[in-house]
């Protein structure tokens, strides 16, 4: 098997010694316990290389939410009580591993028990448990390897628990075998610009340490290379980034045709790594990390101040602020949204609107406060907007909060058919991929098996998109992609033959799509536009317009 | 023995950052402190998964326990802990 296809989901090349995620280890079969002292001191000396583990990984993780959650996880495992229940367990007849187990069992039934908050951390629990579990049996504990080389990461899928202290400096490459272009391992991929190829079969039977050439561009990974080919992948890999990075200043076409390149961000932390990529603006920024975890919504003051960081780091350009988008996979506790059958399809986005108008009101005045107190040109939009009806009720809410300019996101495929409408009561469109690729397609977007459906290149996701970008050339008002789908530089130039005016993603991808356009003229954009959209399938539309 | 009835203040609960303060307090202090909630068991108020496990959310009445020397003047201190927001202590995100 010399060589293994997936889809590429960040472009890039790198070789090394590809090496597995660690899997959760079984619990071996019972076995008696002649000295109960001994094997007290085995479960005991096994916690206690938890703990150690996880404040090593501490003391090293950059950033400061990760180190918080690992001395929370190891706090949990360093614990009196938990020893205790070991010992009993152990003394009532138990080896090691099963007392440890039957031990976090008893606080397990405890979290579940009460709910909310407590049963998400049973995935916790569990984690903990299995570290153990693998010290005793002499196994890697479970996670990404840390062997202090560079090497490729190979893993079934991979979880933001997985992944929260990722050594860029170790990890090269990632490959997983399910998976889907807005998988987390995809959007993990693009925030730290390391090449990945997700949904490749028999990626997991390499053996450990076998060196591959991945290519993130391509999706191939190789498993049969030499020196010599490896160092001529890479040198060619290194000459498209050197290019890429030389390019500064707007984003345009060969022949001059300015496409906005803009930024997503969640906070005024960001804005440095936006201004880095040379990043025209802010195309899509985020406001639920203010929301998360929070029993009751932000108040006025607090909202003003978030905005005004962002809106201050980005005076004099563009910042299209997204108000709130709860609900789905973003479940925000002061909504009470529990017991909806099926969130995706529920009361989430602009619907919230529907119940509690007055959070969107309270929104929407902290935005026109520190849009008043900034030099920025603050653009609002609302997501999961489905109707007409919808965007005229939000249009008129911004304007009354006396801001300029109002959009939508089209993530519905509603929205996208009604593009042109829509542009009567708006002032510009962006189109969220992910979620089009969803609802277009009804595949969820955390389902591995369904991954090819929500692939950016699907001819019928891109006729959608061409159906918004024909309605905004007509209307003459901007339209913009800020999904997964803009951080790949080979559906950059499609995506503006559809009619697309702006481009917003990761900083990390901006160089890449900025070296993209610029090979291509607006006349090249529309031809391989119309070639993907006529396309059979994804991979054909990749081979004719990629 | 010296008891202490507490209204729990956090505005998230016993979760968290305030679990995590109250029980790195609870480790600092001179006499063993137990906490419980309702006619349950008391547990050690330094045992992070058994702090957590009684699920204390804003609101909810807990009541601890410590017996020797300097118990009152630890009671006190934990008390004062637990009624205040200790989520509020994050600061707006400005």
């Amino acid at each position: 098997m010399p060589e293994l296809i997936g889809i590429g989901v960040c472009a890039g090349v790198a070789a090394g010694p590809l090496l597995r995620i660690a899997e959760v280890p079984a619990l071996p079969a019972p076995t008696p316990v002649t000295d109960p002292e001994a094997e007290v001191a085995r479960a005991e000396a096994a916690l206690a290389e938890v703990v150690a583990d996880l404040e090593r990984r501490a003391d090293r993780a950059a950033d400061s939410t990760v180190t918080d959650v690992l001395r929370a996880e190891a706090m949990m495992a360093d614990d009196e009580t938990l020893r205790e229940g070991v010992r009993e367990h152990v003394e009532a007849g138990h080896d090691a591993a099963h007392a440890i187990d039957a031990a976090f069992a008893a606080f397990r039934e405890a979290f579940e028990a009460a709910g909310g908050y407590l049963a998400e951390r049973v995935a916790d629990l569990d984690d903990l448990r299995n570290r153990a579990v693998a010290v005793l049996l002499g196994l890697p504990m479970p996670g990404v390897p840390s062997p202090g080389h560079p090497y490729v990461l190979a893993a079934r899928d991979l979880a933001p628990a997985d992944t929260a202290d990722l050594d860029p400096e170790q990890v090269i490459a990632l490959v997983t075998e399910i998976g889907g272009p807005t998988s987390h391992t995809a959007i993990l991929a693009r925030a730290l610009g390391l090449p990945a190829v997700v949904a490749c079969p028999g990626v997991l039977a390499v053996p450990d340490g076998t060196p591959v050439l991945v290519d993130g561009a391509t999706g191939q990974v190789r498993t049969d290379v030499d020196e010599a080919t490896i160092k001529a992948a890479i040198e060619a890999s290194a000459q498209v980034t050197a290019a890429a990075s030389g390019l500064t200043g707007p984003g345009r076409t060969a022949d001059g045709y300015a496409v906005k390149l803009l930024a997503n961000v969640g906070s005024a932390k960001n804005v440095p790594a936006a201004d880095e990529a040379h990043a025209e603006g802010v195309g899509l920024f985020r406001t639920e990390l203010l929301f998360l975890d929070r029993a009751q919504e932000p108040g006025h003051g607090e909202q003003v101040a978030a905005y005004r960081d962002v809106f201050r780091a980005m005076a004099g350009r563009r910042v299209v602020i997204r108000t709130l988008d709860a609900g789905a996979d973003k479940p925000l506790p002061f909504l009470n949204q529990e017991g909806e059958p099926n969130p995706a399809l529920g009361v989430r986005g602009l619907r919230v609107a529907r119940q509690r108008p007055e959070v969107l009101a309270t929104q929407l005045a902290a935005i026109a406060e520190a849009r008043a107190e900034t030099g920025a040109d603050v653009w609002v939009m609302a997501p999961m907007v489905s109707t007409v009806a919808e965007a005229t009720a939000f249009a008129a809410a911004v304007h009354d909060a006396g801001l300029p300019r109002a959009g939508v996101m089209i993530e519905v495929p509603a929205a996208a058919l009604r593009a042109a409408e829509l542009l009567k009561v708006v002032d510009f469109l962006s189109i969220g991929t992910n979620d089009l690729s969803q609802y277009t397609f009804a595949a969820d977007r955390m389902c591995g098996p369904l991954a090819d459906l929500l692939d950016p290149w699907q001819p019928a996701l891109l006729q959608l998109i061409g159906l918004c970008g024909e309605a905004g050339r007509a209307a003459g008002k901007p339209v913009g992609v800020c999904g997964e789908a803009a951080a790949d530089p080979l559906l950059a130039p499609v995506l503006v033959g559809l009619g697309v005016t702006s481009l917003s993603m990761s900083p990390r991808a901006l160089p890449a799509v900025r070296a993209a356009l610029a090979t291509r003229t607006e006349e090249d954009c529309r031809r391989l536009a119309a070639l993907a959209v006529a396309a059979a399938g994804p991979a054909e539309a990749r081979k004719l317009a990629g | 023995m010296p008891t202490r009835t507490v209204t729990v203040g956090s505005t998230s609960g016993l979760h968290a950052r305030p679990a995590k303060i109250f029980v790195e307090a609870a480790a600092k202090a001179p006499v063993k402190v137990t906490i419980r909630s309702g006619d349950r068991k008391p547990v050690p108020a330094k045992s992070m998964l058994s702090v957590l496990a009684l699920g204390a959310k804003q609101g909810t009445e807990v009541i601890l326990e410590a017996e020797g020397e300097g118990a009152d003047e630890a009671l006190d201190s934990l008390a004062t802990l637990l009624a205040s927001d200790l989520d509020a202590e994050e600061g707006s995100h400005a």
